[in-house]
């Protein structure tokens, strides 16, 4: 009886939908994780400079992002810049904006936190030797840098990948969206196919961010001392 | 653009309704993760043997899930198994699933943070493994991961803005009506991002204040 009713909402069929489902979610993860994490750096740079203009500007910009949850952000992007504007947005690309933006907000406080944990001397040296400001940065604070803010990277990264599960109230046939519509198809025949799919969807959703949250521990534990 | 002032204003009462309700949610939600996170981290820390295995298999579960997915599953889901529950209390549930293992490590995190040196006084000074618990290192664990436990309040206060997803009335869903009903769009977001910076604002100044407080010896003022 079990069985039969796996083979009924796990065919191959579906799960070839499913796939393709969390296809769109990846490339949505994907693209927003590497633009958040390119504009992080160069904003959490902006964030290290002496002028008080930029600093204050970083800070609310960094702050509108995180008093604000996520999906109110996707809500005035899908709503309201496009009902402002009068232009039609996918939900995709909506999501790609909302959760790039949050990303380099993110990304800059932890690129600003680890160049801030340096110690100062290493500025210091590096200017004693000679090293201009790139070189400077280049060879002296980025590769230390690296090191101090790869596991709250990784952290981020999971995070996105979570928070990639909202774009399905803004529209966006995504994984959770394919796997509604499979429940939708087979609650006839399966009673219980809500179960089942919501379940796989959670051991998917687990299985992604498991591995990164175990190599961000892991990295955090070596990197420490 | 023009504001529709008489629209904003026949809205608050369904944005105060909404807000409480959030608010409700989120109180609950919060309390229960305080309770299960530290249960959670009072095993952890005594080393219990089996219950520790499936508080950690908890903690990942919980940490490396997505809430969205946690609520269908839960209000979708286990329905279908004969287990009935209401709307509010899938929320409810939901977000001490979720909280609860970011309040333990949040806990976890403030029981390392007690030196070795005064775990050894203790000790020396002939106390009991619960004695020691109670008198020296949960005082100064709950010092070190106040912090951290203001930051998952305000975390679970934002992520009640996923239960709208469950048929919950809150501030998402009323919003999204109004919109539907009304081509209000301007106005309603308006209202919608007014309403959270009510309710997060104020927490976010409490809980530094309230951080300040805790650890008096730490700020010295």
């Amino acid at each position: 009886m079990q069985s039969s009713v796996i083979s009924m909402v796990f065919t191959s069929q579906n799960l070839m939908r499913l796939m393709g489902g969390l296809l769109v979610t990846a490339r949505i993860a994907f693209i927003s994780i590497a633009i958040g994490s390119i504009a992080g750096i160069g904003f959490g740079l902006l964030m290290t400079s002496k002028s008080k203009w930029i600093k204050g500007i970083c800070r609310l910009y960094l702050e509108i992002f995180r008093i604000i949850p996520i999906l109110v952000w996707l809500y005035i992007v899908y709503f309201g810049i496009t009902s402002a504007l009068n232009i039609h947005l996918e939900g995709e690309l909506v999501a790609m904006i909302v959760f790039s933006l949050w990303g380099t907000a993110e990304m800059g406080d932890i690129v600003r936190g680890a160049l801030e944990s340096l110690p100062r001397h290493q500025i210091e040296s590096g200017r004693a030797l000679g090293l201009g400001f790139w070189k400077l940065y280049r060879y002296v604070l980025i590769p230390q840098a690296v090191r101090r803010m790869l596991p709250g990277a990784i952290n981020l990264a999971t995070r996105m990948v979570k928070t990639t599960s909202l774009v399905v109230l803004i529209g966006v046939v995504e994984v959770v969206k394919v796997g509604q519509q499979i429940i939708e198809v087979s609650r006839f025949q399966v009673q219980t196919a809500s179960l089942w799919i919501y379940g796989l969807l959670f051991i998917l959703y687990f299985i992604i961010c498991y591995p990164l949250s175990v190599l961000s521990k892991r990295l955090e534990a070596k990197w420490s001392n | 653009m023009s504001i529709n002032w008489d629209f904003i204003i026949n809205s608050i009462p369904l944005y105060e309704k909404a807000a409480w309700l959030t608010l409700k949610l989120a109180f609950w939600g919060i309390l229960i993760s305080l309770v299960i996170g530290l249960i959670c981290s009072v095993i952890q820390y005594f080393k219990i043997r089996i219950l520790r295995s499936i508080v950690g298999a908890y903690i990942e579960l919980s940490r490396n899930t997505p809430l969205l997915i946690q609520l269908y599953f839960l209000y979708f889901g286990l329905t279908k198994l004969g287990l009935t529950l209401s709307e509010n209390t899938c929320a409810i549930i939901g977000l001490s699933f979720l909280g609860g293992s970011y309040m333990s490590e949040a806990f976890r995190g403030g029981i390392e943070a007690v030196s070795k040196s005064q775990i050894e006084s203790g000790l020396s000074l002939g106390l009991s493994k619960i004695q020691l618990a109670r008198y020296v290192i949960l005082p100064q664990a709950f010092s070190f991961s106040i912090s951290s436990i203001g930051a998952n309040c305000i975390f679970l206060l934002k992520e009640t803005s996923i239960v709208g997803a469950i048929a919950i009335l809150d501030l998402m869903n009323v919003t999204k009506d109004l919109i539907g009903m009304y081509y209000q769009t301007f106005e309603s977001l308006l209202m919608l991002v007014i309403a959270y910076l009510i309710i997060l604002l104020p927490m976010s100044f409490l809980l530094t204040w309230l951080e300040r407080k805790v650890r008096y010896a730490e700020f010295g003022n």
